[in-house]
């Protein structure tokens, strides 16, 4: 599992990718803390986040398109699948590469925060709830990537295919008050991943919303493990 | 040794590969030959672990594929059709990555990787990118990959396509010096290439195993026919009436022109007669010269043709 994380890790740096995805992020987050912190004057670093948690609907797919579409699409998963490694650890492997590129990302949005706290007070608490938030939120979509990935043989389906995903996610809150069934506006409300940040960004570091973060990625890390699989008895 | 039983893999209605049962010896070099799409590399990837059977199961001294994949997987090294490389990586990282999913003893690697590089020679190329080097010494370093962890198999999967004449002859001579310590399967559609370095031929047709034998067994069923193809100067019909108003010319066929003012023919002829000399001294007195004169391969379509009784396959 580590020789798949550094490898991807490594590949992430290697190729265009790694550096697309840091540099948009931080460009678009740049652009939107000037306008709203710097322009405005507002110190809260909690809303600052709030405002950047948009990105990674958009984002968090250039980081998963090719984990495994590429590996499927050159046959170098052949290498993987026929080494002892379980596939389990493959796809965890790949996962945490992905995670750890968004980790570093979000090291590099302290820059804000420092700016900001030589101007004024830093409330510790909410800023520590908040990136850990915001932390779990960005490996979900990230986590959506990957199965999106392992379900395609295309980056570029891939991509579109986990922005649309994203996307539907970022509007469940909206769609959820219109739907007139109670039982699939539940369904969907287990899907809301903003409902479950809004307490990070307000200080409540709960239990249950790291838990459910958690949960969700664990859920689409178990569907990638037997999607792939499942290929592998394909008879179709 | 391995033992293949009974394995099905099934697309849809149609079957990939029905029934295939042979057993790999320790320490033999096995051909598998078939034509493409017979279902080599369908084979090639169950026994591996890559895909899973439909039907039949994968034994290796006793260990199930399916129930104990790692024991089994460490025991073995593919390299198939297509190598798989990273080619962001270079050589060494790729290698290191080998050593790192394949369970080689940190330690242990640097000599490892000495010790494989130097058996393939790839030791000059270890600094550089897999995308920037050439489709041999790529190939080359798949077989590098397929030798990490120092397994007892080794499979190869068409392991000379698309390289060069000199190229093939280095994989070739290399493949028969890993078949000192190893146990070593060759998939291949090629006959020369199977002749030259295994021992015992395994031949799929259409997904079904047709034949299994030694080679000089196998073509010695095929082989009451003597082939020679030779190149003549002078007119067609004369080389031609000559040649077939040889003793014992049982078929004659023109090949058309290779060589200004010549023609190429092949003829066939009873295994158990040498007409060369005949040959010779027939279009010598008929002032026909001959230019070029050969023995012809015997085909693998020519053991198709004798064993699947398809001539339209051939």
């Amino acid at each position: 599992m580590i020789a798949v994380w550094k490898r991807e890790l490594q590949s992430y740096f290697m190729t265009p990718i790694g550096y697309v995805f840091v540099g948009f992020f931080l460009l678009v987050s740049g652009i939107l803390f000037t306008f709203n912190n710097l322009m405005s004057g507002s110190g809260d670093v909690a809303a600052m986040l709030s405002s950047f948690t948009m990105i990674p609907i958009f984002l968090a797919p250039i980081l998963t398109m090719r984990l495994f579409s590429e590996e499927r699409k050159n046959k170098s998963e052949q290498l993987l699948l026929t080494s002892p490694l379980s596939l389990t650890s493959i796809v965890i492997g790949k996962f945490l590469s992905a995670l750890t590129v968004w980790l570093l990302t979000l090291i590099g949005t302290f820059l804000y925060v420092l700016i900001i706290g030589s101007y004024g007070r830093l409330y510790w608490g909410e800023i520590i709830s908040s990136y850990i938030g915001f932390f779990l939120m960005g490996g979900c979509f990230i986590a959506v990537g990957t199965l999106i990935s392992a379900v395609t043989e295309n980056q570029v389906s891939a991509a579109v295919i986990s922005i649309g995903i994203n996307f539907f996610i970022w509007v469940i809150d909206s769609v959820i008050y219109v739907v007139p069934v109670a039982f699939v506006s539940t369904v969907l409300q287990w899907f809301s991943l903003y409902e479950r940040y809004d307490p990070f960004a307000r200080s409540q570091l709960g239990f249950s919303g790291i838990l459910y973060f958690l949960s969700f990625m664990t859920a689409f890390l178990f569907l990638t493990v037997r999607v792939i699989d499942k290929r592998r008895w394909s008879e179709g | 040794m391995i033992e293949i039983q009974g394995l099905s893999k099934r697309y849809g209605n149609k079957y990939a590969i029905q029934n295939v049962t042979f057993t790999i010896q320790k320490g033999e070099i096995l051909g598998f030959l078939g034509r493409n799409g017979a279902g080599k590399t369908t084979t090639m990837n169950i026994v591996t672990g890559y895909i899973s059977a439909s039907e039949g199961r994968v034994l290796l001294d006793g260990h199930d594929i399916l129930e104990e994949p790692r024991v089994v997987k460490r025991r073995i090294g593919y390299l198939p059709e297509q190598p798989p490389l990273y080619m962001d990586m270079t050589v060494d990282e790729y290698l290191k990555f080998a050593c790192a999913i394949k369970e080689v003893k940190p330690g242990a690697v640097k000599a490892h990787l000495n010790d494989v590089c130097e058996l393939v020679k790839i030791q000059d190329v270890r600094k550089r990118l897999i995308k920037n080097l050439s489709k041999g010494y790529k190939q080359r370093v798949g077989l590098a990959q397929a030798l990490i962890g120092n397994p007892e198999m080794i499979i190869l999967d068409e392991p000379t396509v698309g390289l060069d004449p000199r190229q093939i002859l280095e994989i070739r001579s290399l493949i028969k010096r890993l078949g000192q310590d190893h146990t070593v399967v060759l998939s291949s559609h090629i006959l020369t290439e199977v002749a030259d370095v295994c021992e015992r031929v395994v031949i799929i047709n259409k997904g079904k195993i047709v034949a299994q034998d030694k080679l000089g067994s196998l073509t010695s069923d095929v082989g009451d026919t003597f082939r020679i193809t030779l190149r003549v100067a002078g007119q067609e019909n004369e080389i031609k009436r000559t040649l077939r108003s040889l003793e014992g010319a049982r078929y004659v066929d023109s090949l058309g022109v290779k060589e200004d003012g010549s023609y190429d023919f092949m003829v066939e002829t009873d295994r158990s007669m040498d007409i060369r000399r005949p040959l010779f001294n027939t279009l010598a007195k008929a002032g026909l010269p001959i230019l070029m004169l050969r023995p012809a391969d015997i085909t693998l379509e020519d053991i198709f043709l004798k064993l699947t009784g398809d001539s339209e396959e051939a």
